[in-house]
């Protein structure tokens, strides 16, 4: 098992080399640079260019810069913001929690919902509610995220007023970010009616960002389950009298989970990247919206430490599903 | 008392209390920003949503623009002379100003000359400790202003007198100083901060002496302000001022129509119909102080000729354009500046649209079979909402007199390079918002000979022009700059190195709850003196 452990440890060195060299090299093929988009429509003289580029270490040949970046990077320094001149480290910890909480309740309503449907469709194969099942689906899946959480808000909070536009609590209230978790913070503030604000606010774009997930953990379940429900044991079981629920909730379920568990944590880096248009639709202050906006600026520093810190992420959710998979399959680990 | 009659008391007591507290409830105005500020150090800064939420919110300038308009008024300087060769300006400092106080600052001393000089001097002077403050500082506005050789120097004649030497003259000097990069900071607050090494905390903390002192910054999401007991300006009608950052336009209609703020800016061209009519909104408007235009390369043949611009300026349907592009809520522009600045000629005729003109001028010019690049902006600005659509009426326009048009464009990064490069081909859509509301920021920033190669996209370098410009720089008689200015207009318009196409209209859509607020022609939003109604 620690020679299982060890291997994987390993194979994430090379594919986090591969991925600094990709984000550093990504933002860098994109046209133009922050000081052209910082002197805007009146320029900038190609002295002051020249000079501003020397300053900022941007003169230097593209490797060399590649290597101060690395090197400062295994000194745990992922640069300074161009724009707010801040160290990008200090921001993304500021903005994740945000991404987390909305991520953990999209995932948290995605399998509540997806899971149940997908059994439901499963046992009703070829029926009526089947067929709406998986239509649904499918249009979630399609679903333009930022044409639709519009008309949600337009729905909702425009014509019926149930829910807060956008925003992460409302402005009444005011206190010191602890955790930057808004659920745990507003509960800590003490102050009433806190986190039943905040839990409001969370409603909208959580099902927003958990519409595609949803709709695949739902088709997932759903193939899952028919292929165990045709499986001999299943048979076995029906033959032997066992009441339908006990047959499916025991027998089938649990085999059936397994390629959902991978697939709700490949849903992890769909999450992500489907932040990155909620929280621009909910002005909700997640490092989604900050990447948006520091790619449109050109700044280098947070793109790519931006980048890399979502990839570590990736990397360590995968890590632990591998693992845990190890442990539960011992072919995988055996092989 | 039963326990029903003893909790149907306490319950009568909360609530009574509750009434009470609602009825001393401070008064907030919430305002719908666009985007999150950059940081909170205007002088680093170029764009105008940092500006909103720095320099109008929370700082003052020696000299102000008089709120509506672009005349310069006393601010942090109730009065200033002007040496008789252009060279001094003296400044005489408002006494009992104070900084603001807040968590992390409490000042021991008014406003005075030291923090004019700290705030200049940072700028300006590369030996300053605080010229690099924090990593990557740039001073964008002060030097693309060229101000680090028109400044000599800087210097404090008592502690309520600040005199600036000039190097030459400059008639847009006082305009210079109103703008935003020249907020004027505490010198006694970076100190502070110097001594207990955390310099940086300058474009994080600010501390101004605006009518909004700085409370606290949650990024990306949320902004507040509350008003500045001291201001020196008088009380603000609200206590707390909240920027909730909404980047959709959309979104930030339906946070409007929903109650959950009271003012927001760019709303969406599509939906300024329905605001107008929806009776809980209100719209302002006013005319930008922009203009959106289409330069040609005055140095490439066949544009080289003045004659061929013209008939080409004679092709464009401006009409068209305003209606399918501006929606109606545009002007057409015949002069190169906005007709809400001073020195606009009146006098000056627009080149009428006649195609059948503009191509028999075409032939006499000796152009046959043109094909030619329109270059279309990627971005949305408030002088172009869609350039792309531009471009292609643009081009259904040259096409009737014969000239073929591709339409180009790229990056918005890479479109203001390339569009800037001398040898560039074809004609470029881009325009202007004014700085600081004064001709010399449009004429000469944009025609004048030191621009070509960059902010000049025409590429258009004429003496005649050039000697009417700089002359009005130096002379410091309005009536004598209007002149020299006005017939600037008209060298500009016989010579067309641009087409003139538009000065857009700005909206500003709020709850009609809110009172007192004044549009900034330069674009800015302040909050100084709003009230809003419970």
């Amino acid at each position: 098992m620690f020679r299982f452990f060890l291997g994987r440890l390993g194979l994430l060195i090379p594919t986090f080399l591969g991925v600094t060299i990709v984000a550093f090299g990504l933002v860098r093929i994109l046209p133009a640079d922050p000081l052209e988009l910082l002197a805007g429509e009146r320029g900038m003289s190609p002295e002051r260019k020249a000079e501003l580029m020397r300053q900022m270490g941007m003169d230097l040949p593209i490797w060399e810069q590649y290597l101060a970046y690395l090197g400062n990077l295994f000194q745990g320094d992922l640069g300074t913001s161009f724009a707010s001149k801040r160290p990008v480290l200090d921001e993304f910890l500021q903005l994740f929690p945000a991404t987390v909480e909305l991520s953990f309740c999209a995932i948290l309503i995605a399998v509540a919902i997806g899971i149940p449907l997908g059994i439901l469709a499963a046992v009703k194969r070829g029926s009526f509610i089947d067929q709406t099942v998986m239509g649904t689906a499918l249009i979630g899946y399609s679903m333009p995220i930022f044409w639709w959480g519009l008309l949600l808000i337009i729905l909702f909070s425009g014509i019926l007023q149930w829910t807060p536009v956008s925003g992460r609590i409302s402005l009444m209230y005011f206190f010191p970010q602890v955790t930057g978790f808004m659920l745990i913070d507003s509960l800590l503030s003490g102050e009433k009616g806190a986190f039943l604000s905040a839990v409001r606010h969370l409603i909208l774009p959580s099902i927003v960002l958990a519409t595609i997930p949803l709709a695949v953990i739902a088709r997932q379940t759903r193939s899952a389950m028919l292929e165990v429900l045709g499986e001999d044991y299943v048979r076995t079981a029906r033959a032997k009298g066992l009441p339908p629920h006990r047959i499916i909730g025991l027998h089938a379920l649990r085999n059936a989970l397994i390629p959902v568990i991978t697939t709700i944590g490949l849903q992890v880096g769909v999450m992500l990247a489907g932040a990155i248009l909620t929280e621009t639709i909910f002005s909700w202050p997640g490092i989604g919206k900050w990447l948006v906006d520091s790619i449109a600026r050109r700044d280098y520093a947070v793109v790519q430490g931006g980048l890399l810190l979502i990839a570590a992420i990736i990397m360590l959710v995968n890590l632990i599903v591998d693992i845990l998979y190890g442990l539960v399959n011992p072919r995988i680990r055996h092989n | 008392m039963t326990i029903r009659t003893t909790l149907k008391a306490a319950l009568l007591g909360a609530s009574v209390i509750a009434i009470a507290a609602t009825g001393a409830q401070a008064k907030t105005l919430v305002y719908c920003s666009e985007g999150s500020p950059e940081g909170f150090d205007p002088a680093l800064y170029t764009s105008g949503t940092t500006f909103d939420a720095s320099s109008k919110a929370i700082y003052n300038r020696l000299v102000e623009f008089k709120p509506g308009t672009t005349e310069v008024v006393p601010g942090l300087a109730e009065s200033w002379t002007v040496s008789p060769d252009g060279l001094e300006y003296t400044f005489n400092l408002r006494k009992g100003v104070k900084f603001h106080k807040t968590d992390y600052f409490t000042p021991s001393r008014d406003f005075n000359a030291d923090d004019v000089i700290f705030s200049f001097e940072r700028q300006g002077k590369k030996d300053n400790p605080w010229n690099t403050y924090t990593e990557g500082a740039t001073w964008e506005y002060f030097d693309g202003m060229s101000l680090p050789t028109l400044i000599k120097e800087i210097v404090k004649v008592d502690d309520n007198t600040v005199k600036f030497v000039l190097t030459r003259q400059e008639a847009p000097m006082l305009a210079n100083l109103a703008m935003d990069f020249a907020s004027i900071m505490s010198a006694e607050y970076a100190a502070q901060l110097d001594k207990a090494g955390t310099k940086a905390n300058l474009n994080q903390q600010p501390v101004g002496t605006g009518p909004f002192t700085f409370v606290g910054y949650q990024k990306d999401a949320v902004i507040r302000y509350a008003a500045n007991q001291d201001y020196w300006g008088g009380k603000q009608k609200v206590d707390n001022l909240v920027f909730a950052i909404t980047p959709d336009a959309a979104v930030r209609l339906q946070k409007l129509k929903a109650g959950e703020c009271h003012v927001m800016p760019y709303p969406a061209p599509a939906d300024i119909a329905a605001i107008k009519t929806d009776p809980n909104l209100q719209m302002m408007e006013q005319q930008g102080l922009n203009v959106g235009y289409l330069a040609y390369n005055a140095t490439q043949a066949p544009f080289d000729n003045p004659k061929v611009r013209k008939a080409l300026n004679m092709a464009i349907n401006k009409d068209a354009i305003l209606y399918a592009v501006f929606q109606g809520s545009g002007q057409a522009a015949t002069n190169p500046i906005p007709p809400t600045m001073w020195s606009y000629n009146t006098q000056i005729k627009d080149d009428a649209y006649d195609p059948a003109a503009s191509k028999k001028m075409l032939e006499e010019a000796g152009v046959k079979d043109l094909s030619m690049k329109v270059w279309a902006m990627p971005v949305q600005r408030p002088y172009n909402p869609n350039a792309r659509r531009m471009a292609e009426l643009i081009q259904a326009d040259f096409e009737k007199v014969g000239v073929k048009v591709e339409i180009v464009s790229y990056e918005w990064g890479e479109y203001l390079k390339r569009s800037s490069a001398k040898d560039r081909d074809g004609a470029v859509l881009l325009g202007w918002t004014g700085d600081n509301g004064d001709p010399d920021n449009f004429l000469a920033v944009l025609l004048g000979c030191d621009a070509v190669g960059g902010s000049n996209r025409a590429q258009w370098c004429n003496d005649e022009f050039e000697a009417l410009v700089q002359k009005a720089k130096v002379v410091t008689d309005k009536a004598e700059r209007t002149k020299l200015y006005e017939q600037a207009q008209v060298v500009f318009k016989e010579q067309a190195p641009w087409a003139t196409i538009a000065h857009s209209v700005v909206f500003m859509p709020m709850s009609k709850k809110v009172s007192g607020y004044v549009m900034n022609p330069l674009g800015g939003h302040s909050f100084e003196g709003v009230d809003v109604a419970e």
